[in-house]
């Protein structure tokens, strides 16, 4: 029955569609642990592929901006209450430490607002206390951004051409 | 082979996460060109599809990181401090390149900007800011 279909239902279908269906997320192991009220915590599982310095075996820096976007694109979806395509417009990330090594990283992200046509995002990297991160970050997202492009759109190069080639 | 060369090649080989998403570096002269050839795994967007904004993010940062191993001997990797990261057309299924250009090194900090592109130098796909804490190789 469709009608029995919750929010709540819709944000987990959305998280395990992203962690699943996308395959950078597959390959680095995304889980989602929690989704929704605009909040979306997600897991990434240490494995010494993704090591950044292998000195130390600490998890790359890249790995946590891809995890970070990702718990936060979860997020966005998870403020809004119908499915709409979304698009990073800008991430900052600021690194306070080291990742433990060996330890599976977290990621905690809250959309704090929504407009009609960009959601914001703060989000925190940690292992087990999200009061002690690894990483902050803060985010906009396009709304609707895939609007009027039909699958496979980006196998044809882009409308928009650079200013020089005009 | 040039030092620079030699710093290059040891420094991305050294970076479990570069191999992963296939990440390497052509040099010339003192010019560092980073290129991210497209693989299935890199996808962020499966419809469109499109190269997954992290990945994009990862790739520039290390960009920035082998830039500073090029210019100049390290004892060990750079930290990441921070980095600002924009987003300016989808990542398509092709070749994506970037190029660093250090803005400033000082005693303990440089910063860093990087811009990737892919078919047009000129239509950036994207775009970061980074500061990185040094450890020079005299320390």
């Amino acid at each position: 029955m469709s009608n029995d279909f919750s929010s709540a239902d819709q944000h987990r279908l959305i998280a395990n569609t992203m962690n699943e269906g996308s395959p950078q997320a597959r390959a680095l192991g995304f889980q989602t642990l929690e989704i929704g009220e605009a909040v979306a915590i997600l897991k990434v599982p240490y494995r010494p592929e993704i090591v950044g310095d292998p000195e130390t075996g600490v998890i790359a820096g890249g790995v946590v901006t891809t995890l970070l976007d990702h718990a936060s694109g979860q997020a966005v979806h998870a403020a809004l209450t119908e499915w709409t395509s979304i698009a990073t417009l800008d991430l900052r990330i600021d690194y306070m430490r080291p990742a433990q090594p060996g330890r599976d990283v977290l990621a905690r992200a809250h959309c704090y607002k929504v407009t009609r046509s960009v959601a914001f995002v703060r989000a925190v990297a940690y292992e087990d206390d999200p009061d002690d991160p690894i990483a902050a970050a803060q985010a906009a997202f396009m709304l609707d951004s895939s609007a009027g492009k039909k699958p496979g759109a980006n196998f044809k190069p882009p409308r928009d051409k650079a200013e020089s080639a005009q | 082979m040039s030092d620079a060369d030699t710093r290059l090649i040891a420094m991305l080989g050294s970076i479990p996460y570069a191999r992963f998403i296939g990440m390497r570096a052509e040099l010339a002269g003192d010019e560092m060109t980073a290129i991210l050839p497209f693989s299935d795994h890199i996808v962020g967007n499966p419809m469109l599809p499109a190269i997954h904004g992290g990945v994009l993010g990862a790739f520039m940062e290390m960009t920035a990181l082998a830039q500073l191993s090029v210019a100049e001997p390290l004892k060990r990797q750079p930290r990441t401090i921070d980095v600002s990261i924009e987003y300016l057309r989808s990542g398509r299924p092709l070749t994506t390149f970037a190029r660093a250009q250090i803005k400033k090194v000082g005693r303990r900090i440089a910063n860093v900007h990087v811009e990737a592109w892919q078919e047009q130098r000129a239509a950036p796909i994207a775009a970061l800011r980074g500061h990185f804490l040094l450890t020079s190789a005299e320390d």
